[in-house]
């Protein structure tokens, strides 16, 4: 089994996995190793990060010095293919244009989807993260707890390789000993963010990011994750051989050539395909999953990207992993008889509670970081540390005004020189000549830049659904977005504001920009963090939720959403780790149900 | 669009993460493209033509120069291809290239009119003193004087463009002090001296 055409798929299988990214990729992963006959279908072309990442590229060598374009919206060097804002041929539409109420979705094209490029943020939800309703009255609890995904966590984590230390902190949770890799030491900026936020209250510790500060244990790890099943262990003792430590050069966001940081193209692909259980068809649209007259799935229907004909694929179960919002779309364009408003949505429900992160920025120039010694900052690409959330007691108590927190993260250093390392334009200066020399020389590296990452609480305005009048360019009816964020997240954002404020006056900047206190126009658009999840919420009660506790839709018993769909609530975790917890977990339970006879 | 971005991400890591440019513009029918080859290097002109007349090219490596002159320890911007790159980036078919097509274009008029109207000669043909002049009309300390608005948003512009070309040049990230994009065994940190000097050893916990 291997990258095949549609014609010569082998249907019916156990399983179809739609999308090839955290979800589809955790998912195929597991139920391969497992024994599993599965099929992937992804919407892009093939991808393989070990000849296509620009490893070491300079960014003299890209047109126009790698600076974002519409083609390339994060800089040429992105991994992204056939994505960005802005997929050719394939629409999507907002309500609403006005300021924050409309919304941006970043799509990928490609093999391995948007992991092949995102920040490698690993942060576990924790245990508040899955009652909010419970803690503060608003929102939805989750079906599960805590302990029902902690120990997935504990296994993605130790598949995947995260960075980081175990700091006990509140609603912070300690992976088990032994799991996380060690974390590489902060660099200057970061230490001087970390002396000057204790004097705020304000803790700074590792950051757990999915990337091998070392090489895995390839003796011991195995074991532990696939028990009693030496077929498995066997690949991954050979695949976990395969991937190289991180030599401390490229961002991550490129991809990575020696597979040492995450992406589904270098963990997740490699060995399930290496099993011999996985089939995978590129340039496969989803349009449809197919359903036999009860309501059950009989497969997927699917267009072929390189011919616009269609093709049909069997399977005793279809795993949705699309991303949260395309799933959506497949869902409300799966109508039948038995699905007369769309596979899953007898509650009216999919495409309901669209979460995305909260996030807004604040930088500052730090005298005391000017003109400090050359040496290599580059280390693992992004952040080495970060801020959890540290106000939850005050905010139980009502003292800030908004009911949930964000997290910060940290740009500082002296990274490879690109299109807008200099913050010139910001600080207006018009110097040339000599002098330019000096200031640029000066100021290089003493600029920080605070990130806050907030959780937005789901609200009944933020939603997607089927526009009745747009199709892409294979017919395939679209999203249309409406969003709104509530006072919460306007209120959180002022409050990252002026503690990044704060804090950048407290580290000794001159010149500080002070905020102001109107949060609606600072916030990021809905959507341009590329957090979103939601939409197919997982709950108790079927009336008011799509997905029950396992991400199996409670009206078609052989169709689950692997992906940030079934997320209740969007902490100011980054959703990815979760989502391949979750994803686990859910075909743990399609295994267990299969060899029950059940599936 | 593209000139507002050019100040956000003001360091590295989540910074260059985060410098994005939302909107959702189909994309230039004659860029490069959503899955060009990211591999090979590419020199201006690859991917569309050079618009510069051979005229606005001349005026562009000289003030280029007055901008980043040679000193002891890199070279002058022309001489690392800066004009090239300039070129480059008015020339390309996306949005918000063309507004700094348009502003270049209306400064380098504006640059050899009054090049000839004070010294009777282009802009390239003036002395180095004459050029330095003209640069400290551009760029004046106080906020410009109506008259000179576009001058002094066509210099800043022109500007940050050569800073940008550059110090993304091998010898201008030298310059800089820029030492990383080699391959490590281990990643150290920073020099202990330097913690020692900030008076950081006690955050180091890890």
């Amino acid at each position: 089994m291997a990258y095949i055409t549609p014609a010569s798929a082998k249907d019916p299988y156990d399983v179809i996995v739609i999308g090839s990214g955290a979800a589809g990729g955790q998912s195929a992963y597991t139920l391969t190793m497992e024994g599993a006959r599965v099929l992937m279908l992804e919407a892009g072309r093939n991808y393989d990060p070990r000849s296509e990442t620009p490893m070491f590229k300079t960014n003299d060598q890209a047109p126009l010095r790698s600076a974002g374009t519409p083609d390339k919206p994060f800089g040429y060097y992105d991994a992204t293919i056939d994505g960005g804002w802005a997929v050719p041929g394939e629409p999507y539409t907002n309500a609403s244009s006005e300021r924050g109420r409309d919304f941006k979705w970043w799509r990928a094209r490609m093999l391995g989807g948007r992991t092949n490029h995102w920040g490698r943020i690993s942060l576990r939800n924790g245990p508040y993260d899955f009652k909010p309703r419970s803690r503060d009255g608003l929102g939805f609890d989750w079906p599960i707890s805590y302990e029902d995904v902690a120990p997935y966590y504990d296994k993605v984590e130790m598949l995947i390789g995260v960075y980081g230390t175990n700091e006990g902190l509140e609603n912070t949770p300690n992976s088990p000993e032994g799991v996380l890799l060690p974390p590489p030491k902060a660099r200057i900026g970061e230490l001087l963010a970390r002396q000057r936020g204790r004097k705020l209250g304000i803790p700074v510790i590792p950051a757990h990011r999915a990337l091998l500060s070392k090489a895995l244990d390839h003796r011991g790890l195995p074991a532990k994750l696939h028990p009693g099943n030496a077929k498995a262990q066997r690949i991954l003792t050979e695949d976990m051989q395969s991937r190289a430590a991180c030599f401390w050069a490229t961002d991550c966001g490129r991809g990575c050539a020696i597979r040492a940081n995450y992406q589904s193209t270098t963990v997740h692909l490699p060995p399930a395909m290496a099993t011999g259980n996985l089939d995978i068809v590129t340039d496969a649209m989803a349009r449809e999953i197919t359903v036999d007259a009860s309501g059950k799935a009989t497969g997927v229907a699917y267009i072929d990207r390189t011919t616009g004909t269609e093709h049909r694929a069997r399977a005793r179960v279809v795993v949705l992993a699309a991303s949260a919002c395309e799933t959506v779309r497949l869902l409300l364009n799966s109508k039948s008889g038995a699905h007369p408003h769309g596979l899953g949505n007898s509650s009216g429900l999919v495409g309901k509670y669209i979460m995305d992160t909260v996030g807004a920025s604040w930088g500052g120039q730090i005298p005391l970081l000017e003109g400090y010694p050359p040496h290599n900052e580059d280390g693992a690409g992004g952040l080495h540390v970060y801020t959890p959330w540290w106000l939850y007691k005050e905010q139980l108590a009502g003292k800030l005004g908004f009911a949930r927190g964000y997290h910060v993260e940290f740009g500082t250093g002296r990274g490879m020189p690109g299109y807008g390392s200099y913050g010139d334009d910001s600080r207006g200066s018009t110097s040339y000549g000599r002098r330019l020399r000096e200031e640029a020389r000066r100021y290089y590296g003493s600029f920080v830049y605070f990130t806050g990452r907030g959780e937005m609480i789901p609200n009944e305005d933020s939603y997607c659904e089927i526009d009745p009048k747009v199709v892409d360019k294979w017919g395939i009816p679209v999203l249309r977005f409406h969003w709104k964020w509530s006072d919460h997240e306007l209120r959180q954002v002022a409050h990252m504001q002026k503690t990044f404020a704060d804090w950048i006056a407290e580290m000794g900047c001159t010149s500080p920009r002070r905020p102001g206190s109107d949060g609606s126009k600072v916030i990021e658009p809905g959507g341009s963090i590329i957090h979103e999840v939601g939409g197919t919420i997982m709950g108790a009660d079927r009336a008011k939720s799509v997905t029950d506790a396992h991400s199996r839709t409670w009206d078609a018993p052989n169709v689950f959403v692997a992906d940030g769909g079934v997320f209740a609530s969007n902490a100011d975790k980054n959703p990815t780790l979760t989502i391949m917890a979750l994803a686990w977990r859910a075909s743990d339970h399609i295994l267990s149900e299969m060899r029950k006879g059940n599936l | 669009m593209l000139a507002a971005s050019a100040g956000v991400a003001l360091a590295r890591g989540m910074g260059q993460i985060d410098l994005r440019v939302p909107g959702s513009a189909p994309s230039a029918r004659d860029g490069y493209g959503t899955d060009p080859d990211i591999i090979r290097t590419h020199a201006p002109g690859d991917f569309w033509p050079l618009t510069l007349t051979r005229a606005e090219r001349r005026a562009v490596s000289a003030l280029c120069d007055v901008i980043i002159p040679a000193d002891d320890r890199s070279p002058s911007a022309s001489a690392l291809h800066v004009p090239d790159f300039i070129d480059e980036w008015i020339s390309a078919p996306y949005a918000g290239h063309g507004a700094d097509r348009t502003l270049v274009n209306a400064g380098l008029a504006w640059l050899d009119a009054e090049s000839r109207r004070r010294y009777g000669s282009a802009f390239a043909r003036a002395t180095d003193a004459q050029r330095l002049e003209l640069c400290e009309a551009m760029a004046p300390e106080a906020p410009p004087k109506s008259e000179l608005e576009l001058p002094s948003k066509f210099f800043r512009r022109v500007r940050n463009l050569t800073m940008v070309g550059f110090f993304t040049t091998p010898a201008g990230m030298k310059d800089l002090g820029y030492v990383g994009n080699v391959p490590l065994a281990r990643f150290e940190g920073p020099p202990a001296d330097l913690i020692a000097r900030l008076g950081l050893a006690d955050e180091v916990a890890w």
